[in-house]
């Protein structure tokens, strides 16, 4: 047996894994675990234990919902040729590995620094001398953006080739945010502070990442969330989803200078957010979700007050759109600009929202359906890939949410349930999740030793996948179209810096 | 000298007008009428700062720039009554004075040395170069019209002859509305409110502008709106007696202020490579007054 198969959240004994040598687990991922387009690898990365590093990997395949685990034990400062040589969707992956163990990939393109935590291999590696891909040409110039963002929102840093005001290569440069949270999880021994710290993972993705660590942590003490938990989970996600994609409207107008637009979907993201705080007492519901059990427990009133709060923003919220999107001056700003095709999309593994206005079907909720399922998603796919497919994914995404909150309501189970007794962890144990946060899937994966002592707690947000496709989206693009582009996909700086 | 006076007057309230059209439009309240100029009086009260790679040219620019426009406003008449002064040509010597501001402003932001100030630098450029036909085709076509060249002359006599001279000033003032736009960068060319240095354009250069130097930049904006809207206003004025033409004036300015907050709220900015071409729409409705003008000479007879 090459890979060990298992469901979404479903807990294993680490043991269970499959250890191959590393001649051995290139080809399996290669040609037996990646087969097809439906495979796509959602994590890949380096468990120290005992002196040695085990290099995990785990694919997930769509089409027959199940994920892939399959790993090779090493050393520091190993040699290996990479996978990303092979398939470029590993090369954030590989880059990782590299710099927290020091493993060199001989054939990695892009062998560079992610994220410069305090215990990387090579100390020498500092954010000041990033080795920044550089030309040198009369005709070309660079344009560097940042550290500092012009709305003051995350750190990263852009590097543009320009040939005037085209833009043949972007460079992004992260790593300023990064707080140590992998680290954290396992120094905070609390249940509560480490709820707390995966609300804080991404300040924009509370829900998705609340709610994937607690239905990991679930599972790895084999505890089944009741119902109405896995409803309320199901609610807050899909209305997180219809508050960010209504703000990334919003400053999508802002920044093709249309005011109309931005102050309207500014003005009907406020009580999407707003209901949060009226159920959880936080408008990015910060405290909502909690492992085994729940503070703020939903309630018909809620549920009659979201009708009341859907129903005012349902028409203004069609109501504007079709402005927009019958609005010539900014259809010429956002059609054609941004491709990402889908060839692209599936070569450097784009997840989520993104990857599926270019037409990529990757989605959770219908390929790793988990908890509460009464619905049956179907995945909305655009074809163009261009910035104003992002814009109408988000629009027919927000009304499908809104379908399915309306659903969710109607099957609105006993809220009276007793509450979880949370055991602890189990002890060696391996629990990999996935939820489809607005941005696209998340993954937790977790690890404990024999006493059930968290070991691993390995995070990935989205935006790892998809930083890369903003970085080509632009290219021949012009470069004051790239305020628009980067709104587009929305990437966090945080979850990907952790 | 009226002129010159009602134009400081119209600039105190042009841009607030703007921004509150704009705030009223998208269901704000909106800062008082004169915030931008209390504003840039703050700006006057403070020092400037200058960073260590700048030049002289960089401390110089702002000032350049601000007497450039006063210079030009000195020139424009008010219907009969003429400018400070006046000579034959007054309407080359006009946009070449204005030109030497913009000149100076292009090359202080190249003179920070920041890469965002030089791509700022080079669409301003382009895009005033291409503006520039236009109102040379314009001025030069109602020159021809009158038989004078000077902008005194030419608007006083503008309107003897026919009604037909009314409907060139009305696409002398779509024309004269968009320059405004562009020579101020306002929209659809720029986004005058946007935070991202990559899709400026006037905004970019003067980043490294600040105290003192900032607030003349931002007051010469103001006089160049009311420069621009005066223009508008002598192609209609003729030889209406000065009660009448003053408080016109006013209105005039005060729709105009009004047509650009409303264009800014209710359009997206144009993709920068757009803009080219729209500003060359411009030349090419010059060339129609132009057209016009020769027929109603009947030089197309012969």
């Amino acid at each position: 047996m090459h890979a060990i198969t298992i469901k979404n959240y479903e807990r294993i004994v680490f043991a269970s894994i499959p250890t191959l040598p590393y001649e051995q687990f290139v080809p399996v991922i290669l040609e037996e675990l990646m087969v097809n387009d439906a495979c796509h690898c959602i994590n890949y990365f380096g468990y120290p234990h005992d002196g040695k590093i085990q290099l995990i990997c785990c694919i997930a395949n769509d089409n027959e919902h199940t994920i892939h685990v399959t790993s090779t034990i090493t050393m520091h400062g190993a040699t290996f040729p990479s996978l990303t040589a092979h398939r470029l969707s590993f090369h954030f992956f590989e880059r990782e590995i590299h710099e927290q163990f020091g493993i060199q990939f001989t054939d990695h393109p892009w062998l560079k620094p992610v994220r410069y935590a305090y215990n990387r291999a090579d100390e020498q590696q500092t954010i000041a001398n990033y080795p920044f891909y550089s030309i040198d040409s009369e005709e070309l110039h660079e344009v560097g953006v940042g550290p500092i963002h012009a709305g003051i929102i995350e750190p990263g840093h852009f590097r543009f080739l320009c040939n005037g005001e085209q833009i043949l290569h972007l460079e992004i440069q992260l790593g300023y945010q990064h707080r140590g949270m992998e680290q954290l999880f396992l120094d905070k021994t609390m249940l509560l502070q480490r709820a707390t710290l995966a609300e804080n993972i991404a300040g924009d993705t509370v829900i998705g990442h609340a709610s994937t660590f607690a239905r990991t942590w679930e599972s790895l003490c084999d505890t089944m969330a009741t119902p109405s938990l896995q409803f309320e989970r199901a609610l807050a996600l899909e209305h997180e989803r219809i508050a960010i994609h209504t703000g990334d409207l919003s400053a999508m107008c802002t920044d093709l200078a249309y005011q109309l637009g931005s102050s309207v979907f500014g003005r009907l993201r406020t009580p999407i957010i707003n209901y949060f705080q009226e159920w959880a007492g936080n408008r990015f519901a910060k405290g909502l979700i909690r492992p085994g059990k729940t503070n703020f427990p939903f309630s018909p009133s809620l549920s009659k007050r979201w009708h009341e709060v859907i129903d005012a923003f349902e028409p203004d919220f069609i109501e504007m759109y079709d402005t927009l999107s019958d609005l010539p001056s900014a259809l010429s700003r956002m059609e054609k600009t941004g491709i990402v095709n889908r060839e692209t999309a599936s070569t450097i593994g784009m997840v989520g929202m993104a990857a599926r206005a270019s037409g990529l079907k990757r989605d959770i909720r219908s390929s790793h359906p988990e908890g509460w399922t009464n619905i049956t998603h179907q995945p909305i796919i655009k074809k163009h890939g261009d910035v104003f497919s992002r814009v109408q994914i988000r629009k027919e995404e927000v009304l499908q949410s809104i379908g399915y909150i309306k659903q969710i309501l109607e099957y609105l189970p006993d809220t009276n349930d007793p509450i979880l007794e949370m055991q602890n962890p189990k002890p060696n144990s391996f629990v990999i999740g996935l939820t489809e946060g607005w941005r696209g899937e998340i993954c937790h994966c977790a690890i404990t030793d024999e006493t059930g002592n968290l070991q691993l707690y390995k995070i990935k947000d989205p935006s790892v996948h998809n930083w890369l496709a903003l970085a080509l989206s632009v290219r021949n693009n012009e470069i004051s179209d790239f305020p628009i582009c980067n709104k587009s996909f929305d990437l966090s700086y945080c979850g990907n810096d952790l | 000298m009226i002129s010159f006076i009602l134009m400081v007057v119209a600039s105190l309230f042009i841009s607030g007008i703007i921004v509150r059209t704009k705030s009223v439009t998208s269901g704000r309240k909106g800062p008082c009428i004169m915030q931008p100029m209390k504003d840039i009086v703050r700006l006057w009260k403070k020092g400037s700062v200058y960073s260590n790679t700048t030049s002289w040219v960089f401390r110089i620019a702002p000032t350049i720039y601000f007497s450039s426009i006063l210079m030009a406003m000195s020139m424009l008449p008010l219907g009969e009554s003429p400018g400070l002064f006046s000579f034959n040509g007054d309407f080359v010597f006009f946009a070449y004075v204005l030109a030497t501001g913009k000149f100076f402003n292009i090359i202080a932001a190249l003179d920070t040395g920041s890469s965002f100030e030089g791509m700022g630098a080079s669409r301003e450029a382009l895009f005033s170069m291409l503006a520039e036909p236009a109102f040379f085709i314009l001025m030069g076509s109602l020159g021809l019209l009158t038989g004078f060249t000077s902008f005194n002359s030419i608007f006083q006599a503008l309107h003897f002859g026919s009604y037909i001279t009314y409907a060139l000033g009305i696409i002398a003032t779509f024309i004269l509305l968009m320059l405004t736009m562009i020579e101020n960068s306002r929209m659809p060319i720029d986004d005058p409110k946007t935070h991202l240095e990559l899709t400026m354009i006037h905004e970019v250069m003067i980043l490294d502008n600040s105290g003192f130097d900032l607030g003349l930049i931002f007051q010469a904006t103001n006089l160049k709106f009311a420069l621009y809207g005066t223009l508008i206003v002598n192609m209609f004025l003729g030889n209406l007696p000065l009660y009448a033409t003053i408080p016109l004036f006013l209105a005039i300015q005060i729709l105009f202020g009004i047509s650009i907050g409303l264009i800014e709220s209710f359009m997206a900015r144009y993709r920068m490579s757009h803009n080219a071409q729209f500003i060359l729409i411009l030349s090419s409705l010059s060339i129609l007054v132009l057209f016009s003008v020769l027929m109603l000479l009947g030089k197309f007879n012969s």
